[in-house]
């Protein structure tokens, strides 16, 4: 497993459209992808949980990947929030 | 008649028909083959998704992208891993697939709920709407067709839902009244687009109405009269003939250059609120944005906002204007408008005391941060920074200092600004006006306020109906006030704009096309009306009706004169 601590820039924080862009991005690997963030643990393939997590800017959560393609899922997940969504 | 807000401009008068969004009764039942069920669900997903993708097509085009994006959000909410997750280990409990996955939408709508955040709110609405269509189809019940209505329809819903307003044929619907929704909801956004008019947030239409019953709706002034007799019939149905021949003639004015009959070129900008509003000015055909009020981004807080949410807020209104002047006041606390985390204190005179550039500057480390974003912003297009509330020179040198010391500031730190960023002075009171000459010397550009302008020169409280009555513009104390500091700017060389409700009215513009004024600053939708009364007007006729005026000595006898001249 290889993990990451990021914080949300973007404005409006992981509201629907940057948390679907997020989780379509992430289905697109075969590992798991988790957001650690205020003690809960969210499958971020999933804009639902993503969206329910309310998760502002701001916000330092942690991303951990694990599976066949971890690295490169972590690196693009760590990219997809540093570029604050296009926002 | 009742009362909500206007949420997309019109008239119509029709009759009504009641479009429900009630979700079909089922019986809760355990299965025992849950197998079976769970392949029960997957059907229902995939008949969803097949539906909605066709209603999204068929959307796409008509009525713009946005809603057909958001019918397909919707089947992505529906096929999202967590939701699916949820539903599935339910029904493998088992639970009915119809409980199951009701229970799954309610949870999330109350975790979204819960969140008090205002874009999640919209979720709630895309929810709802899945639920109620997914029941649908686990159930068998038949969807009513939208496309079906006939003719001269006033649809009444609680809220109308992209998937409902797909099939909307423009031609036969004359109204839209719902119960919730704002300016900003799906509702509001889709009839503005197919340019239907819409009254919104009337509280408990439904049950008010029955299918059949006649509506007469006013989508400007956000009012319905339900079981109108003939005469406000007639009423209706000439404003509606009226507004749709105004909009026409706009048309002409689209993508035009503002200019007076005899081609004096002015600028034309949209006021806006938030910087979204700024796509709105856009589309409007906005030269620029003349007044970015900055309150939103503290009053929608809970605490101070920070440098970076301020920056990414003017950036994305620099971004969005691609260049064109962005003009944004700093902000303009107090009076009445209240920030409770700032704890001003209740004043005996909160429109003398404590407000705007005042409060600022003895908040300086505040202060900062919002010039600081400002600054920042500013390398992303043309942002002018405007100071509200000035009364004497003193404030505005205050102002530049600061500036100049946060310069050197983001040059220690090698971050990008124009370091010619213009500071303008917002004359909105009788003591800027006077020494107008002296705050040319200080300021790049004026703006002249005229609801403050008008409330300060006649010393009136707008909200007090005793007297409201000496609330005008078309006072001869204000129009001599406009006069003057529209010259006094001229005769410095800076360019001199109007950002209150004055710009837009067309009685009042040839006045400002005779003083001079530059630039003109209106709410968006007002943009090519605007365009259109300056277009009437030559300079030299404009000259005249403004001489006259001048030479007038009450502000019933202006206006008397102005209304006379109407173009």
């Amino acid at each position: 497993m290889v993990a990451k601590d990021v914080k949300i820039i973007n404005e409006q924080g992981l509201h629907m459209r940057p948390a679907g862009e997020f989780a379509k991005e992430m289905t697109k690997f075969d590992s798991d992808v988790t957001l650690v963030f205020g003690g809960k643990r969210i499958n971020a393939k999933s804009v639902m949980l993503i969206i329910s997590a309310c998760i502002k800017c701001g916000a330092e959560l942690t991303i951990e990947c694990s599976g066949t393609d971890e690295e490169a899922a972590l690196a693009k997940a760590v990219e997809l929030v540093e570029s604050g969504f296009g926002e | 008649m009742v009362k909500g807000i206007g949420g997309s401009a019109g008239y119509g008068v029709g009759k009504i028909v009641i479009i429900s969004n009630a979700k079909p009764e089922y019986t809760v039942r355990p299965v025992k083959d849950t197998e079976a069920e769970v392949k029960r669900y997957e059907d229902a997903v995939e008949a969803f998704e097949a539906k909605t993708q066709a209603m999204a097509d068929s959307m796409r085009g008509k009525v713009g992208d946005h809603n057909a994006e958001i019918l397909e959000g919707h089947i992505l909410l529906l096929k999202d891993p967590g939701m699916e997750e949820i539903v599935k280990s339910t029904i493998k409990s088992g639970t009915c697939a119809e409980a199951a996955f009701e229970s799954a939408c309610d949870m999330f709508i109350q975790m979204f709920q819960s969140t008090g955040d205002e874009l999640l709110q919209q979720r709630v609405t895309d929810m709802n709407d899945i639920r109620t269509r997914m029941l649908k189809i686990l159930t068998n019940t038949p969807d009513i067709n939208i496309a079906d209505v006939p003719e001269g329809t006033v649809l009444v819903a609680e809220d109308l839902t992209p998937s409902m307003t797909a099939g909307i044929v423009k031609e036969h619907v004359t109204g839209i009244i719902t119960e919730v929704g704002g300016k900003t909801s799906h509702s509001a956004i889709l009839a503005r687009a197919l340019q239907i008019p819409a009254v919104l947030s009337v509280s408990g239409i439904v049950s008010m109405v029955h299918d059949g019953m006649e509506a007469a709706v006013d989508g400007v002034a956000g009012t319905c009269i339900l079981e109108p007799d003939e005469a406000e019939k007639e009423a209706y149905l000439t404003k509606r003939a009226d507004f749709l021949r105004e909009q026409e003639m706009l048309v002409i004015y689209k993508g035009k250059d503002t200019q007076t009959a005899d081609g004096c070129k002015v600028e034309l900008f949209g006021n806006i609120g938030n910087p979204d509003e700024a796509e709105q000015v856009v589309s409007c055909d906005g030269e620029g944005v003349g007044l970015f009020r900055t309150e939103f981004l503290f009053m929608g807080a809970s605490s101070l906002p920070s440098e970076e949410d301020q920056f990414a807020a003017y950036k994305k209104a620099a971004e969005t204007m691609q260049g064109k002047a962005v003009i944004i006041r700093t902000l303009d606390v107090g009076g009445d408008k209240d920030i409770p985390y700032l704890g001003l204190t209740k004043e005996d005179n909160p429109f003398l005391g404590y407000r705007a550039v005042r409060y600022c500057l003895q908040h300086e480390e505040m202060y900062r941060g919002q010039l600081r974003a400002l600054l920042r912003a500013s390398a992303f297009g043309d942002i002018r920074i405007m100071v509200p509330l000035v009364t004497c020179v003193e404030e505005i040198r205050q102002v530049k200092e600061l500036l100049k010391e946060l310069m050197s500031e983001l040059d220690a730190e090698g971050r990008k600004y124009n370091k010619d960023i213009p500071v303008g002075v917002m004359i909105e009171t009788p003591a800027a006006s006077l020494i107008a000459d002296l705050l040319a010397k200080e300021a790049d550009f004026f703006s002249i306020g005229t609801n403050d302008l008008t409330q300060y020169t006649m010393a009136v409280d707008r909200g007090n109906a005793k007297v409201s009555y000496l609330y005008s513009a078309y006072q001869p104390a204000v129009l001599r006030s406009i006069k003057h500091i529209i010259e006094a700017g001229k005769e410095a060389g800076i360019p001199v704009g109007m950002c209150g409700e004055a710009a837009a009215d067309p009685l009042l513009i040839p006045l400002l096309i005779s003083f001079g004024l530059d630039e003109y600053s209106v709410s968006a939708t007002s943009v090519l009306a605007t365009r259109g009364t300056i277009a009437k007007w030559t300079k030299a006729e404009a000259d005249v009706l403004a001489k006259k005026a001048l030479s007038l000595t009450t502000e019933q006898e202006v206006e008397a004169l102005l209304a006379g001249e109407k173009r």
